[in-house]
């Protein structure tokens, strides 16, 4: 079983794919819900305090924005912990969702700066076909991950 | 407000929650009796929403902040009043701040404040905005009054002075004024002069207004009818004392601790900023450079117009950096009339680039407050502007006659 960090964090699909695959997902589980009633499409599940942004300072400079700062406090120890990661580009909200663009930038980056893991790095798919062919490369990716740490079991 | 329904207030934001300030932003609204809520849309609907805008924002939370205000223009979701709230020093959710701003004042009668945040941003901070933004949510009859009538006293007390005006049939029968030390001795010694200058006693007022930083401390004190932020009554006193009260107006405020740049239509204020990155961008820098100078802050601004600002390059970013360029001119010989031109002109640049560009200058354009009187900063101000600034009489009493004006209006309920 390998830690798989995912990219959009909060989908639940992409959650739910990882577990039945075996693996842990490395997110941050959030139902998007069809209405929005909170501040944001991915409102954090806990109460986030100032000093949330000042943690977030290992990842990124005191420059950059506080909410940016502050989801990175987040995200941050998941990317470091992953051992493979899922990314989705330009999914649909309903997918899953992150609330800011320049977060999304900085953890894709520090996800594809890990050299050493497997990253599958996908498009969303626009038809069913497309559909069919994201869930096959999925599926392949966490299939791959038992294989190896199967290798790694038997040594 | 005891007893009163909320006022309801629609945020639309980006990065309050992981900035750790959601929780400022509801102690700051419950502390003026309002309601944050976020208007309820449906995920389907934020695609069409900003696509309709035409500003194609990449961060989801700014496309839903478009999707909220849409709702609120088309009245699909009712409101009484709106803050937009973003990361500071976030590019993408500035250009959004600015433009659902103007979009939500252009097509809609909703009051709008727009703030940026940092994880150090505080209640206390966000609370003269809260304060002003409800006021004009639930107060439009109060500040729609005109005329002054009876004999009211408006006390304010700011963060370098405190001011006083006693008002009679709509008219300034007796002004106090001195440097702010204990608010509350301060208040005591204006309110001395004020009333000994009109020749009445206290006992005699039918009403008081304050504002100003010690303003609830004095309000408790003096048993003011009105206790009100400066925004509001800085507003309704300048456009009062222009005799511009009908139509649009923009007033600028260079305070001693922070600058209020106010968009006024008739009298009300629409949008505001208030605040200031440094203290190079407030009167203090110019008491600094009289200090410096060797003059009373009263003689800079004659001896500013008789200066060339050009001469001298002085850049007040920073008050302790704008001080070094001030000692460094001097140092070269310069003279004191064009480092006093130069000073004018790096505080009224700062305010220009750090608050102005937030609010939508209309003229005429009315300097108030004390630094109004420095007739160097106002011509800087004017030639930033390109325009013909105007400075009322009695511009230094704003936010006095502003409370004097604003409290009449409570004499018919005692």
């Amino acid at each position: 079983m390998s830690k798989v960090f995912i990219y959009p964090s909060t989908s639940l699909i992409l959650s739910d794919m990882v577990e039945r695959f075996g693996h842990e997902p490395l997110g941050v589980a959030i139902a998007i819900r069809e209405r929005i009633q909170t501040p944001g499409l991915d409102s954090p599940p806990l109460q986030m305090t100032p000093e949330d942004p000042k943690k977030g300072l290992k990842y990124a400079a005191v420059e950059v924005p506080s909410g940016v700062r502050g989801r990175m406090a987040l995200f941050g120890p998941l990317i470091e912990e992953a051992e493979a990661a899922i990314i989705i580009n330009d999914s649909d909200l309903a997918f899953g969702c992150m609330g800011c663009s320049r977060t999304n930038e900085l953890v894709k980056f520090s996800v594809r700066q890990r050299k050493e893991i497997p990253v599958l790095d996908l498009n969303y798919p626009s038809d069913e076909e497309e559909g069919l062919a994201f869930v096959q490369s999925i599926k392949e990716f966490l299939d791959s991950l038992t294989k190896k740490s199967g290798d790694r079991k038997e040594v | 407000m005891n007893g009163e329904q909320p006022v309801r207030v629609a945020q639309l934001s980006c990065g309050p929650e992981h900035s750790g300030v959601q929780k400022e932003i509801y102690e700051a609204a419950a502390m003026v009796n309002a309601e944050m809520f976020f208007p309820d849309v449906a995920l389907a609907d934020i695609k069409k929403a900003y696509l309709d805008f035409g500003l194609e924002a990449k961060s989801a939370d700014l496309k839903l902040a478009i999707a909220r205000a849409k709702a609120l223009v088309d009245g699909s979701v009712e409101a009484d009043a709106v803050f937009i709230a973003t990361c500071f020093r976030c590019s993408e959710a500035a250009i959004v701040r600015n433009e659902l701003r103007r979009y939500i004042l252009n097509n809609s009668s909703l009051p709008v404040v727009s703030y940026s945040f940092t994880e150090r941003t505080k209640a206390g901070t966000l609370l003269t905005r809260m304060e002003a933004l409800t006021t004009i949510a639930k107060r439009r009859a109060l500040l729609a009054r005109e005329k002054q009538v009876g004999l009211t006293l408006g006390v304010d007390s700011g963060s370098s002075t405190t001011k006083a005006v006693v008002m009679k049939n709509d008219e300034i029968i007796g002004t106090g004024w001195t440097p702010t030390t204990g608010v509350i001795d301060s208040a005591e010694t204006v309110i001395t002069s004020a009333l000994e200058e009109a020749g009445i006693k206290l006992s005699e007022i039918e009403a008081i207004g304050t504002t100003g930083y010690g303003r609830y401390l004095i309000g408790d004190k003096f048993k003011a009818d009105l206790i009100q932020e400066e925004l509001t009554v800085n507003s309704k006193g300048a456009v009062y004392l222009a005799g511009q009260q009908h139509g649009e107006a923009t007033v600028i405020d260079i305070g001693g601790m922070d600058n209020k740049a106010i968009s006024v239509q008739d009298g009300i204020p629409g949008t505001f900023t208030m605040g200031g990155i440094c203290a190079g961008a407030s009167g203090r820098f110019l008491e600094m450079t009289a200090k410096r100078l060797g003059i009373e802050i009263t003689e800079l601004g004659p001896l500013a117009m008789e200066g060339f600002s050009k001469n001298v390059p002085m850049n007040s970013y920073c008050i302790v950096f704008g001080t070094q360029s001030l000692v460094n001119a001097l140092a070269e010989g310069h003279s004191k009339a064009d480092v006093a031109a130069a000073a004018c002109r790096s505080v009224a640049e700062q305010v220009f680039e750090q608050q102005l560009q937030e609010v939508d200058i209309k003229e005429p354009v009315i300097m108030v407050g004390g630094t109004s009187l420095i007739e160097g900063l106002v011509r800087e101000m004017g030639r930033l502007l390109q325009t013909e600034i105007v400075v009322p009489p009695y511009s230094q009493f704003i936010g006095s006659v502003g409370s004097a004006l604003l409290s009449s209006g409570f004499i018919g309920d005692k």
